[in-house]
């Protein structure tokens, strides 16, 4: 038999390489060490077709996952998706003007939100535009002039949904159709 | 309750049986205090059930077993491990726990019910295995043993919690004549020096006669005879002197019960 | 006919009695681990003959199967021009079904056959009477802590041996065909989630941790105490363990992953 001291020493070696594996399926392997559930804020955005879409899909913008998609819940009066998504709280200037869209990672791979930045105009710009339009002095009172970023519930509305295959194929195929049939035509004639 | 009676254990009236077959048919035995008794009968009569039974390893159908006043057969669980903590018990092949070695084995009980410093169980354990005459085999493990010596590190491990009952389980089969010889003289001497009360099942005549102040004789589920070896000597049963002397027929017939041999020879293969 | 019918019904009623004592043993088990609690000893030792003492059959075996799944997943998902996603596959297949499931099969297979086989021969040498008669209850100072150390090392061998076939599908796919190393471990990352996957396959381990070391110990206490018999009750802890574990495996993956 081991000596008690040999064999405690081999236990607490097992043991730690036990909760070091453990550790390194968390951290290298899943994506714990990605989890940022209680800070961050969260924003919606409405889109005609999430198909494809999960919940804890990633959200990106320039290809760096900024957040997750928390909730897909459909809109009993405009019959669309709404998509809750939670981003990183350190990603706090992202302008208001954003727009968010379904992407596809490779040909079949699985969907994504991803964000293309907008203008993060305020109203202060927007009346400026006006003014110099319109050629007279903007009218700054009581405006908001600092720049505009996504916050806690904003809701994103420029929006563009999955591109559903069949749908691609449909349009290429009409399309087809009717560039075959006007071909026709000329020929015809 | 009463330490004066003189009869330590009592057996009364025990039943017993395994599956269809009766072992115990109406037991009566009375185990006096200080003395050496044994229990003798031939193989397969139960004398190691009645000690499981003495144990409360097993139940009696009928019948009860009373060590000092209390029923064994009545107890709870707790009230029957306190029981045993004063009995000891020497199996037919020591069962000494093979994952220790010696030392570790006779200071298991002293390690699992008391709360001895590493010191004072180091002496106790020295002393129980000098008194067996293995002092100087404290470090070896229970296979590197001869079964005499396995049987002696039992007895040490036994009689280390300073039981008042002593059980022996067949002490004395399998065992060249100078270990025999040694656990005859053991048996005896820790008895008288410990004031255990002994009790030793065995089909050794000559052994265990030799040191038992009183004999019960077993037989098909009944005592048969029983008396100090002299009186048995002089028994009037049949049986018993078949038993004693060791006769290949008698009572105890040579064959076991078949149909009629001729018979059983002519009738071919078909027949069985 | 009559006769197996009676045949049927004599090992119906076994089978019964068996699971009845299993149960009840299992809750005697349950009871001796409190009064386990101030001799952690017996526990060490008891994590050293059942856990590390499996620990190299566990890494090599780990190892080896990582990397035949590198090579297999490598070999399919090239077709689809997808190899990116190896370090998915590798991770997804270790950490919810061959680390659990293979782990426990060896497990059984090393450490439940050899605990059935020490304790059936306890039993058979009459150390177990002779502890009883003792005074000192089997079940308490032999079984539970050898329960008790199975269910502890069940899951830090199921986390090593995943850990080790991640790393053995690192090799083969990164070092040998070439997918690019951060593509294997941020598609990983990206698709292995630590509650769903991670946490679901260490549960799943415990339950087989359980299921294994009870099934050894029982099979050992209840042997026909001698040697064909410990013989007997060491296969049939190997094969019942075995079944246990992958039946469980069904039912413990529709519960965890049937409705995602």
């Amino acid at each position: 038999m081991m000596t008690s001291r040999t064999a405690e020493i081999w236990v607490g070696l097992f043991v730690v390489a036990g909760f070091a594996a453990l550790f390194m399926l968390a951290m290298k392997v899943s994506n714990l060490s990605a989890y940022t559930d209680d800070d961050g804020f969260e924003i919606a955005a409405t889109f005609e077709d999430a198909s494809g879409l999960k919940v804890r899909s990633p959200v990106t913008m320039a290809g760096v996952t900024l957040g997750r998609v928390t909730d897909i819940k459909f809109d009993n009066s405009t019959y669309k998706a709404v998509v809750t998504m939670q981003i990183e709280s350190r990603y706090n200037q992202i302008p208001a003007g954003t727009s968010a869209n379904i992407y596809t990672a490779g040909l079949l791979g699985e969907k994504y939100v991803g964000l293309l930045p907008g203008s993060a105009s305020n109203p202060c710009d927007e009346e400026k535009l006006q003014a110099e339009l319109e050629g007279r002095e903007p009218d700054l009172k009581g405006l908001d002039c600092s720049p505009q970023f996504l916050k806690q519930g904003s809701h994103i509305k420029l929006t563009q949904g999955s591109l559903v295959l069949e749908k691609l194929i449909a349009q290429f195929v009409s399309r087809f159709m009717e560039g075959d049939d006007s071909s026709k035509q000329k020929d015809s004639d | 309750m009463t330490n004066s009676d003189p009869v330590l254990l009592k057996v009364r009236d025990l039943h017993f049986s395994r599956g269809s077959r009766k072992i115990f048919d109406g037991v009566d035995i009375d185990i006096e205090r200080g003395k050496v008794t044994a229990i003798m009968g031939p193989s397969g009569t139960g004398k190691t059930t009645l000690l499981r039974l003495i144990g409360g390893q097993l139940h009696p159908a009928r019948g009860s077993i009373e060590i000092d006043g209390q029923r064994v057969n009545k107890l709870g669980h707790s009230a029957l491990y306190t029981l045993r903590k004063r009995m000891g018990m020497l199996f037919q092949n020591g069962a000494l726990l093979t994952d220790m070695n010696v030392f570790d084995n006779v200071a298991f009980p002293l390690r699992e019910h008391t709360d001895l410093t590493e010191d004072m169980i180091r002496d106790l354990v020295l002393m129980k295995l000098h008194a067996v005459g293995l002092r100087g085999a404290r470090d070896l493990m229970p296979s590197e043993l001869s079964g005499g010596m396995a049987r002696r590190v039992a007895l040490a491990r036994a009689i280390a919690l300073d039981p008042m009952i002593m059980l022996y389980d067949e002490p004395f089969t399998g065992q060249d004549p100078i270990s025999m010889g040694v656990l005859v003289r053991l048996i005896r001497e820790l008895n008288d020096a410990l004031g255990l009360t002994s009790i030793i099942v065995s089909h050794d005549i000559a052994e265990a006669s030799s040191i038992a102040d009183h004999i019960y004789l077993l037989s098909n589920g009944k005592v048969v005879a029983h008396g100090s070896a002299d009186d048995l000597a002089e028994s009037e049963s049949e049986w018993a002197q078949q038993f004693l002397k060791g006769l290949p027929d008698g009572p105890v017939p040579f064959h076991y019960q078949a149909e009629d041999y001729l018979s059983d020879l002519l009738n071919g293969v078909n027949g069985r | 006919m009559l006769q197996a019918i009676q045949h049927l019904g004599r090992s119906g009623l076994d089978f019964f009695q068996r699971t009845g004592r299993a149960h009840i043993l299992f809750s005697q088990i349950l009871i001796g681990i409190y009064s386990l609690l101030p001799r952690l000893g017996l526990l060490v030792q008891q994590v050293y003959s059942v856990g590390v003492l499996s620990l190299l059959i566990i890494v090599v075996s780990g190892l080896f199967v990582g990397m035949v799944l590198g090579l297999q997943g490598y070999n399919t998902l090239v077709d689809f021009g997808a190899e990116e996603s190896l370090g998915v596959v590798v991770a997804l297949s270790l950490v919810r079904e061959l680390g659990p499931v293979v782990t426990a099969l060896l497990f059984a297979g090393r450490a439940g056959s050899a605990l059935t086989a020490e304790i059936g021969l306890m039993k058979a040498t009459e150390q177990l009477s002779a502890m009883e008669m003792m005074a000192v209850d089997p079940v308490r100072r032999v079984l539970s802590p050898r329960f008790l150390a199975g269910f502890i090392s069940m899951p830090l061998l199921a986390a090593i041996f995943s850990a080790v076939g991640v790393l053995g599908g690192y090799f083969v796919g990164v070092g040998l065909l070439g997918v690019d190393e951060g593509a294997y471990w941020s598609q990983m990352q990206a698709s292995v989630d630590y509650h769903e996957d991670i946490m679901n396959g260490v549960i799943k381990s415990i339950a087989f941790g359980v299921v294994v070391t009870w099934i050894a110990v029982f099979e050992g206490y209840d042997a026909v105490p001698t040697s064909e018999g410990v013989s007997r009750a060491t296969t049939r802890t190997v094969v019942h363990s075995s079944l246990a574990v992958l039946g469980l495996d069904f039912i413990l993956t529709a519960l965890m992953f049937g409705e995602s």
